[in-house]
């Protein structure tokens, strides 16, 4: 049998394998922290989404939840003002550089980015920020899905799906703000050697691959 | 080890420095001036290989008995090219600004003849009765050599020069201790790393000596990214293998069994001197298999890195030595633990490393006497912009900000008033007149809201507008972000957005509390180094010079009339003399023309503001200003 560990995560008594991080932990017990770049099987967390802060007693400044392996008889809580705050700021800034285009959106219906919205109590159309975002073509070129790079969050999903399942064309590129998942040399992915496996989409958040015609998925 | 691998050591080692001595001492052969000429990246750029060839050209010419020959770097970079003479009979002499007419008067005048030329002399290298001697500057007082020791005094390129001074002995000395035992000198002697963080040495070799995983490897970070920094490359050019044998002296306490060198490609002097470096040390049996005869192995490789700021981030570094992209990773785990291909890795700085040779051969005690009870034993700058002598510095730990910009830098240029000194680059702070009595070091700094960083000091008067240079750093930071990370990538670019409109003139009050809160934000919720300290600039430059900011914004003013877009260039009417047309044709749109009375005006609407007709304007006329904000201008009268 797995060893496992009790913890409580915002009063809830619960229990997880040891070596699970926090964040995957609260998950799997129905406590849900708003998180874009965790991948369950990674070798080693991304840890570059900065949404899933908790408090954890004993420990002077939050944490991000999915690089916290669950400890025994730890006490974490997502609830506690500096964690909201750091989650808010960051998806604040996310937001802040995404086109919110809901309406016309293919991924109305799946978006993460509108779950955390709502989790963290977040107004789209009242974002302290400035709007910068930027404008790159939309890349059509796939006959399976379309890739708007203007909505990347660069959480990495898709690379790592990409990676894992598909033929590895995806990456990430370009430094600073201009970063995001594309191809080598920004190929259009239709020239690309993807095989529309159609798992990225499958796994994006935000609303940046969306296939052509609407599939359940 | 084997008793045999130890007894090795005594004698393998002896011949070499018996060898090397022999070398070092026909080199100053009696009766033979020596001719050095530092160059280092730095003399280079002023021209040394020029004067390096004049010297050869005129001794071969003349036909003298006398050697020339290239060292690196001495610290004096301002007076570059550097050259030092040492006849007999003369206490060596330093020259200063030397070019390859000067080079040949002084093979004429002294090396040929008895004319030490002291129009050119910056000073003595000891005492006598003849010239006052470098140590008698009034920075002597305040600077204690230990890692720049070497550099301008030996070539870089010849081990046996490096041997002949004292090099290796630390090695083979500690090839006879037990390892745990060197990781415990370092322990207590108190050295902590130099490459910003000030994390302990020796509790880094020890995490890293006790962690599970084979082999072990050790780096040394020679990335230096900061702008305005280059201690590290004067270091690698003016004495490699202080370089070496620190990695040597880590490798054999913890275990480690290959090392790598990570040098930004950008600085090609120091990789060829590297790889000389290696190639010499090979050869003697200092580096490779059962080095000096003992058990111990543990080889060298070079890498040239693509430059990147992030890439000095010690996990992005490992990233990119593995053929990865060079983004940092969470941490834990640390590299000690599993770093380099998942196996224990210690990462440390070039001038880290290049204390321990010192540290072993004088003994922790004595390093721990040098400097503050929480920073032991020098702090190394490089000090650039508004100061009169800029170059590197090594002072004890705990000498203030005054004493390095005043005593050791002789202060501002040109009779301008210090505002502010920049400490760390971007990852540091700027810190005002009030901060200068504190004590360098890690702590004090961190305190002020400045960082040790990797060592860069620039000094700003009171022409450089604090808005802007805050700008400046959030552009490096917002271009060498890895993009990796929420607050990193966006965070700073918000932040630049503010900052750019502040400087034009287009930002307004709200825009500085969110450029506060944005910069705590960034601080508090990045991933790695770069994002966690990349709004210090923003954040020191907040808290100590917030009038600078509201001036901007609510008067449309920059009191450093720096920012462009926030001044205008103006003729004052009472001073200009209608003789005179200097300014007319320095004007690069034409935007000049005089009035009735032969007093020129400047054209408000073409003016670009390129500076030139202040400059061009005759010293005793004085007649251009710059004013701010521009409708300060008076309307002319057609
Ligand atoms: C953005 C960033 C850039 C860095 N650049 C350098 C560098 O150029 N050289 C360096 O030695 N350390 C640099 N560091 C620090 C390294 O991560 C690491 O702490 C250091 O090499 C450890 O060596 P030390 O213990 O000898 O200081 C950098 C850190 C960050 C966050
Ligand atoms: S803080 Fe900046 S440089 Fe570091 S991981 Fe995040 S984006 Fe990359
Ligand atoms: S899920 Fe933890 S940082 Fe992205």
């Amino acid at each position: 049998m797995m060893k496992t560990v009790s913890l409580t995560i915002d009063d809830k008594q619960i229990e997880t394998q040891a070596g699970n991080t926090l964040l995957w932990a609260a998950l799997d017990n129905g406590i849900y922290i708003p998180n874009l770049c965790s991948l369950r099987h990674a070798a080693a967390p991304a840890a570059s989404c900065r949404l899933c802060w908790v408090e954890v007693e004993g420990k002077a400044q939050p944490v991000t939840a999915c690089t916290e392996i669950a400890a025994e008889g730890m006490v974490a809580n997502t609830r506690g003002t500096q964690a909201l705050r750091l989650a808010r700021n960051g998806f604040e800034l996310l937001m802040a550089s995404h086109p919110i285009e809901c309406a016309r959106c293919a991924a109305l219906h799946v978006c993460e980015l509108l779950k955390i919205a709502g989790h963290l109590n977040v107004k789209l159309n009242k974002n302290p920020y400035r709007k910068l975002v930027h404008h790159l073509p939309i890349d059509s070129s796939n006959p399976l899905f379309n890739y708007d790079p203007n909505k990347c969050v660069v959480c990495g999903r898709c690379v790592s799906i990409c990676r894992e399942r598909g033929t590895g064309v995806l990456g990430f590129a370009h430094r600073g703000f201009d970063r995001r998942a594309t191809t080598f040399y920004d190929e259009l992915i239709g020239d690309s050697a993807c095989e529309q496996c159609g798992e990225c989409v499958r796994a994006c958040p935000s609303g940046a691959l969306t296939f052509k015609v609407s599939v359940n998925v | 080890m084997t008793t045999t691998g130890v007894q090795a050591i005594i004698p393998a080692f002896q011949e070499l420095k018996v060898c090397a001595e022999a070398h070092w001492k026909g080199l100053w052969k009696s009766g033979r001036t020596v001719i050095t000429v530092g160059t280092a990246a730095c003399g280079q750029a002023a021209g040394a290989l020029e004067v390096l060839q004049a010297f050869r050209d005129e001794v071969s010419k003349l036909n003298l008995d006398c050697r020339v020959i290239e060292v690196g770097c001495m610290g004096h970079c301002y007076a570059e090219p550097i050259v030092i003479i040492s006849k007999p009979g003369y206490p060596a002499i330093c020259y200063g600004h030397v070019n390859p007419v000067i080079a040949g008067t002084l093979v004429k005048e002294f090396v040929a003849g008895d004319n030490p030329c002291l129009e050119f002399v910056l000073g003595a290298l000891e005492k006598n009765d003849l010239i006052p001697s470098l140590s008698e500057f009034p920075r002597a007082q305040y600077e204690k050599k230990l890692i720049l020791k070497n550099c301008g005094h030996i070539d870089p390129t010849d081990i046996e020069q490096y041997i002949a001074n004292g090099g290796y002995l630390a090695l083979e000395k500690a090839l006879r201790m037990r390892p745990e035992k060197v990781i415990d000198e370092v322990k207590r002697s108190g050295l902590r790393g130099r490459g910003g963080a000030g994390f302990p040495t020796g509790q880094k070799w020890e995490i890293c000596r006790n962690s599970a995983g084979k082999p072990k490897y050790a780096i040394c970070n020679a990335d230096e990214g900061d702008p305005g920094a280059f201690m590290d490359r004067s270091i690698i050019e003016s004495d490699p293998h202080s370089v070496l044998e620190g990695m040597l002296i880590s490798a054999y306490a913890t275990g480690a069994r290959q090392g790598y060198i990570y040098v930004r490609a950008e600085y090609p002097l120091a990789v060829e001197r590297v790889q000389i470096a290696l190639r010499q040390a090979k050869k003697l049996g200092l580096l490779g298999r059962e080095i000096l005869g003992s058990n111990f192995s543990f080889d060298i490789k070079l890498f040239q890195g693509s430059g990147a700021f992030v890439c000095g981030e010690e996990t992005a570094l490992i990233a990119s030595l593995e053929g990865e992209a060079g983004t940092p990773h969470v941490r834990p785990p640390y590299p000690a633990v599993s770093g380099l291909f998942g196996k224990p890795t210690t990462i440390n700085n070039v001038k880290t490393l290049t204390y321990v040779r010192h540290i072993i051969n004088n003994g922790a005690e004595w390093f721990a006497g040098i400097g503050t009870k929480g920073s032991r034993g020098t702090a190394v700058f490089a000090l650039a912009g508004k100061i009169v002598n800029t170059g590197l510095v090594e002072v004890p730990m705990g000498t203030t900000l005054r004493q390095v910009i005043f005593e050791v830098g002789s202060g501002i240029p040109n009779g301008k008033k210090f505002k502010a000194v920049q400490i760390g680059g971007p990852s540091g702070g700027c810190l005002p007149e009030s901060a200068l009595d504190l004590p360098i070091d890690f702590d004090s700094l961190k305190k002020a809201g400045a960082m040790m960083g990797s060592g860069g000091m620039v000094v700003l008067d009171e022409d450089d507008c604090m808005v802007e240079i805050a700008r400046y750093f959030v552009e490096f930071t917002q271009r060498e972000s890895c993009g990796k990370c929420t607050y990193c990538r966006l965070g700073t670019k918000q932040m630049l957005e503010i900052l750019t409109d502040i400087t034009k003139g287009r930002g307004k009050l709200e825009d500085i509390d969110m450029l506060q809160h944005l910069a705590e934000g960034v601080k508090a919720g990045s991933l790695c180094g770069l994002g966690k300290t990349a709004p210090n600039p923003v954040l020191t430059t907040l808290r100590y010079f917030r009038n600078e900011y509201e001036a901007h914004v609510r008067e449309g003013r920059c009191p450093s009339l720096m920012c462009p877009d926030l001044i205008a260039y103006y003729i004052l009417p009472h001073k200009c003399e209608r003789s005179c047309d200097a300014c007319v044709g320095t004007c690069s749109v034409e935007a000049i023309s005089p009035d009735k009375k032969r007093i020129k005006v400047i054209d408000q609407e073409k003016c670009v503001k390129c500076n030139n007709c202040l400059v061009a304007c005759p010293l005793q006329y004085n007649a251009v200003v710059k004013l701010s904000p521009p409708g300060k201008v008076p309307t002319s009268k057609k």
